[in-house]
């Protein structure tokens, strides 16, 4: 069977996005953050940055300058795509070692989450069950977005897989930890909000003026736990 | 002590071309709505394309120089006045100590910019002076400015007596209209768009709803019919994207959007373009007209060469005024 995968199309005139696929899944995932990193280890003239997501990677780009150093291509959008596929058919012997586990600490209390006890409505579970239940995974962080240092991160058990509210809140307070479908995030910032919030924690997820302000990447580990 | 904000006008911010590099950790570029406007009256200026610019909205604010600079307006065409005295957008003009520049009506276009010859003195966060509303930071302490900030200038400027500068030729500017037709390119999800949809896409006007901020501008239509409404699984957006909501509305995302987003992607507004799209505000409308990448990466090679051309110029005059 051949694929259509990867896929690379303009995203706009001046960045293009590969695509390895349209679900979300650990080895596309991984795909991605793979080729994110090689477009950082190999900077192209004209390279900007590289964002990877779900099972995408984005590259931005200069077009003038890639222009002028690509005389050959007819276009900057081909002469990104080329360097993009030759990335992709490296062999990948620069694997990094697994991330580290990250251990964030977070209150169940009623004051923090402000939507348990709809969760339990909706899903028939007791708030303790439903605690337990989010415990006692371990998560991926699959990207950041939305919020600076807002990872998405997965899987969330089946059985506590609530949708997103109806009707976002408009301020969800900085640290609220919340479930949307199988994925799970914490609020980095005060923001508008359409997660459930099953809890809070005080660990800062973004610091502005550190070296590297979003406290998770994509591919960390994650467990959380109850605060004591 | 320097520009003295003495009103904040209504939303009031330092920007610049933006923050690049940090996408992947959430994350936005943000910097001017309208890039050309705050390049091309930097470029008059003599100044690196880069420095901070404030960008101003409507009800607009009013400075007051307590040091003399060079400086120039250019974007939305508020009517500004230098005590009193009508001053022209895109032409560099002398602000001398003691003076106050305010703004006296809404001619045309919702953004306007301020640049100063040698820039102000603002500290960067992660290379960029532009200011992060949602992130509380960048700027004027991640804030709008508000009435009794002071922004420091770099350099001061000599007194001088005999000021002459001429303006930016027209055709170096963006072709502005109240009713702009936006050249865009077909985003990943465009063949999804019923084959309908897809002419009413370049066939109809489209208003800019209330609901639209720095962000990204809500159109409304008759709807955009796809045969896939539903969410895809969230990938890097930009400044452009053009998305489909849930409810067949198209959403244009702007300078402060998101660094992801899980709508569908019909198409994107080329660079060259922007400008003109980051100049209306509700109740605005706009016609889309669509191209191909190629075409789009021509027409942002020859803004380029454009503005190089215009450089050399801009040079030129600003070694009058040393």
């Amino acid at each position: 069977m051949t694929s259509q995968y990867p896929r690379i199309f303009p995203l706009g005139d001046s960045a293009l996005t590969v695509e390895f696929g349209s679900e979300i899944s650990k080895r596309m995932n991984e795909q991605a953050i793979a080729l994110s990193r090689r477009f950082e280890e190999n900077i192209f003239p004209g390279f900007i940055e590289s964002v990877p997501a779900y099972a995408s990677t984005t590259v931005f780009f200069d077009i003038k300058t890639v222009r002028h150093h690509f005389a050959d291509t007819a276009s900057a959008f081909e002469a990104v795509s080329e360097i993009a596929r030759n990335l992709i058919s490296q062999p990948d012997e620069t694997a990094e070692p697994p991330n580290g586990l990250i251990e964030i600490p977070v209150s169940f209390d009623a004051a923090s989450a402000l939507d348990l006890t709809a969760v339990s409505d909706t899903t028939g579970l007791s708030p303790e069950h439903i605690i337990d239940t989010f415990l006692e995974r371990t998560y991926r962080v699959f990207m950041i977005g939305f919020l600076p240092g807002f990872a998405y991160m997965g899987e969330v058990a089946k059985r506590i897989a609530v949708p997103r509210k109806d009707s976002p809140r408009l301020r969800v307070p900085k640290g609220s930890v919340g479930i949307a479908g199988r994925q799970t995030g914490i609020y980095s910032l005060e923001s508008p909000g359409g997660w459930p919030i099953i809890g809070r924690t005080d660990v800062d997820m973004f610091t502005p003026l550190a070296e590297s302000p979003s406290l998770l990447k994509p591919g960390d580990a994650v467990r959380f736990l109850r605060a004591k | 002590m320097s520009l003295r904000v003495q009103k904040p006008g209504i939303l009031t911010t330092i920007q610049d071309l933006g923050r690049t590099g940090y996408r992947q950790f959430g994350v936005n570029p943000g910097g001017a709505m309208d890039i050309a406007a705050a390049r091309i009256i930097n470029i008059l200026l003599d100044n690196d394309e880069c420095l901070a610019t404030i960008e101003m909205h409507f009800p607009a604010p009013q400075f007051l120089f307590e040091k003399t600079a060079i400086c120039a307006i250019g974007g939305a065409d508020f009517g500004p006045e230098l005590d009193g005295r009508e001053i022209e957008n895109w032409r560099p003009f002398l602000a001398t100590k003691g003076s106050t520049l305010k703004f006296t009506g809404k001619n045309f276009g919702h953004r306007a910019y301020l640049a100063l010859r040698g820039g102000f003195r603002i500290e960067k966060w992660l290379g960029s002076a532009g200011t992060n509303l949602a992130a509380h930071i960048g700027g004027a302490g991640g804030r709008k400015l508000t009435a009794g900030d002071s922004i420091r200038f770099a350099r001061q400027a000599r007194q001088q007596v005999n000021f002459y500068a001429s303006g930016a030729a027209s055709s170096v500017l963006p072709f502005y209209s109240r009713f702009p037709t936006v050249r865009f390119i077909p985003g990943a999800e465009f063949a999804s768009v019923r084959k309908r949809s897809r002419s009413l896409l370049t066939k109809q006007n489209f208003y800019i709803s209330n609901n639209s901020n720095r962000m990204g501008f809500r159109l409304s239509a008759e709807p955009i019919i796809s045969s896939r409404r539903t969410e895809i699984v969230s990938s890097a957006v930009t400044f452009g994207t053009i998305q489909l909501l849930p409810d067949g509305q198209l959403i244009v995302l702007m300078a402060d959007h998101q660094t992801t987003g899980g709508y569908p992607r019909i198409g994107h507004v080329i660079s060259r373009d922007l400008p003109l799209i980051a100049q209306l505000g509700p109740g605005d409308k706009v016609a889309f007209h669509q191209i191909d990448q190629l075409e789009a990466e021509r027409l942002a090679l020859e803004f380029e060469r454009e503005l190089s051309f215009f450089r050399v110029g801009c040079r030129f005059q600003a070694l009058e005024w040393n």
